[in-house]
């Protein structure tokens, strides 16, 4: 399997002298085309800010960050869009939908970002509307829908720009068992159906059972013996 | 422009209508007041602008137009001896009492001018004729203070400082500045009704021959009569200006409100747009989070501001204009030309986007790491 993220001897601080906080401090970690990693850690542990880094939406202090080979570390705040809207897709614990726009908008408006023209942009969110089973909502507010079906329009919109890895912060956290299983099968069918790399952040047992492999984290650090191949 | 601005504009109807309200005060404001100031502008010098008059001269010290003292007329003699002058005519320009037929009395201006040439006289008549003023006591009024004045049909008289006028034509636009309408009538009725006498005038009005050179005879004339000033028509309107509109306070104190219009109206969009902006603080997060650049998050805010300033524009511009048309029958006038109210858009965009200013450096610092907090 092909590595997309390869993180070496990370380090992350906030604040500085003796204010500062050590959020990370020497990560290794790669993650694989095709499965399902789960990271997991009591809250505070540092799995968040390891997930902002992954997907640069946070610089680290130090060691090193490769996404499909790229070295992110060190880069310049400018290069940083370019690089998240090429690679990542991201899907938040709160849906973060756009609450002024339609169902279809919402996923469209992460193509126009990509500079795709708005009515092919459109053409497309449908697709990737109907692919997690919201054809016949793509015209509704972001209000209308139940948690389960606002998650999934978020992962409509974190597919949009067909990226190779996906970031997930407690994808399942704010929906009932069924939603949660609905969305952790989609999400299982993107790395184990078509090859994307899928990493979560979740205190959510649930997620366990879906998951290639759990990476647990405390006080900012992997320890060797918890990360476990998941049953 | 994107979906996103249009849309989150929208999305809020009470913060669009306090954002419209503000945006459409502020430019109501800046429209009457610059409205007012070329009203100004147009009515403190139209008297010089349309007199035709190519030279006007004066005894010494003349602060504007209507601050004249009286000359010997027999000047004009010495005023026709210098080459390149056609024609030079007495010309008389005062303030007077206009007595009402119910006895209250009206500021005027009365406008004595030569009948002959007709240099100075009312640029457009719409009841009436020029020649009635041949006749005894005979004044023409501008249609725009018929009632300030009492007058209500042709053949009326009235009283000029005590002295009989009889009102026999109607001009339009000669609109004054001042709350004094000028009254037209003959240089021969003006001596009369301003107690000039009989070889005394307050100008000498002169036109050139054709081919003479402006400067060149106001040289000449100034050279041939070292007791009187000489000014150039354009000299004479912007002295005038000058004085009611800049020295006076007037057109300064206009051009301050436009200025506390423009002041309110960024202020107040610039509330309304940073409260917005930091409502849909976590949606920027999230837009920076899936890779939108700073670029992109500027030209939402200002798409937003430039709309705000269409939709505010819009229905300010056709409130001014009502204004505008209210004004009409009062004493001031307030000109919104299309030159102005085009510029006028152009002021409402730049004011609403200095106004988002504060919004996308909000935007733009906020750290997308927002988006994982719940």
């Amino acid at each position: 399997m092909k590595t997309v993220i390869e993180i070496r001897s990370l380090e992350k601080s906030y604040g500085s002298g003796a204010a500062q906080v050590r959020a990370l401090e020497g990560v290794n970690l790669d993650v694989q085309a095709g499965e399902v990693l789960a990271l997991m850690g009591p809250s505070g542990s540092g799995k968040t800010t390891l997930l902002s880094i992954m997907g640069c939406i946070l610089q680290a202090s130090g060691g090193s960050v490769k996404v499909n080979g790229r070295e992110v570390v060190g880069l310049r705040e400018s290069e940083l869009p370019r690089i998240r809207l090429t690679h990542f897709g991201f899907i938040f614990q709160s849906f973060n939908l756009f609450p002024a726009l339609t169902v279809r908008e919402n996923v469209a408006i992460a193509l126009e970002l990509r500079g795709t023209p708005r009515r092919k942009a459109r053409r497309t969110a449908d697709r990737l509307l109907a692919d997690v089973g919201l054809a016949d909502k793509v015209t509704r507010q972001p209000a209308d829908l139940s948690g389960g079906q606002k998650q999934r329009v978020a992962i409509a919109r974190a597919l949009a720009g067909d990226p190779q890895i996906i970031l997930a912060d407690e994808p399942t956290a704010a929906l009932d068992s069924a939603s949660g299983k609905t969305v952790m099968e989609i999400l299982s069918s993107l790395a184990h159906d078509r090859g994307r790399a899928v990493v979560i952040v979740t205190h959510d047992p649930r997620v366990l059972g879906y998951a290639d492999r759990v990476v647990r984290i405390a006080d900012g650090r992997i320890s060797a013996e918890a990360e476990e191949q998941a049953a | 422009m994107t979906v996103l601005a249009v849309k989150n504009l929208l999305h809020d109807k009470v913060r669009l209508v306090v954002t419209l309200t503000g945006i459409i005060f502020a430019l109501v404001l800046i429209a009457v007041q610059l409205g007012l100031f070329l009203g100004f502008l147009e009515t403190s010098s139209n008297i010089v602008e349309r007199s035709g008059v190519d030279l006007w001269v004066t005894a010494p010290g003349l602060p504007h137009v209507n601050g004249g003292s009286a000359q010997p007329e027999r000047r004009r003699y010495k005023v026709l001896e210098v080459p390149g002058v056609a024609k030079a005519e007495p010309y008389v320009l005062g303030f007077g009492n206009w007595k009402l037929p119910s006895g209250a009395k009206e500021s005027v201006q009365v406008v004595g001018y030569d009948l002959e040439s007709g240099m100075g006289g009312p640029a457009e008549l719409v009841a009436g004729s020029g020649d009635a003023l041949r006749e005894d006591d005979s004044v023409i009024i501008d249609e725009h203070y018929r009632k300030k004045l009492g007058v209500t049909a042709l053949g009326q008289t009235a009283e000029i400082n005590d002295m009989r006028a009889r009102v026999v034509g109607y001009t339009r636009g000669m609109l004054s500045f001042t709350t004094a309408p000028y009254v037209f009538t003959s240089f021969k009725h003006s001596q009369r009704y301003m107690k000039l006498d009989r070889d005394q005038t307050i100008f000498v009005v002169v036109k050139l021959a054709a081919g003479a050179e402006t400067r060149a005879v106001k040289r000449a004339l100034k050279a041939a009569l070292p007791d009187s000033e000489v000014f150039t028509n354009q000299e004479m309107a912007w002295k005038t200006k000058s004085y009611w509109v800049f020295s006076t306070g007037a057109g300064i104190t206009t051009l301050m409100g436009a200025a506390l219009g423009l002041l309110v109206g960024i202020v107040v969009v610039a509330q309304t747009i940073y409260a917005a902006t930091m409502d849909h603080l976590r949606e920027f997060g999230t837009l920076k989070a899936i890779g939108a650049t700073n670029r992109y998050l500027y030209r939402v805010i200002v798409e937003q501001a430039v709309l705000s300033a269409t939709l505010g524009y819009s229905v300010a511009v056709v409130v001014a204009m009502l204004v505008v048309n209210a004004a009409r029958n009062g004493d001031a006038l307030i000109l919104l030309p299309p030159r102005v109210a085009a510029g006028l858009f152009g002021l409402a965009v730049l004011m609403c986007i200095s106004a988002s200013a504060i919004s996308i450096r909000k935007a733009t610092r906020i750290d997308p790491a927002i988006v994982f907090r719940a």
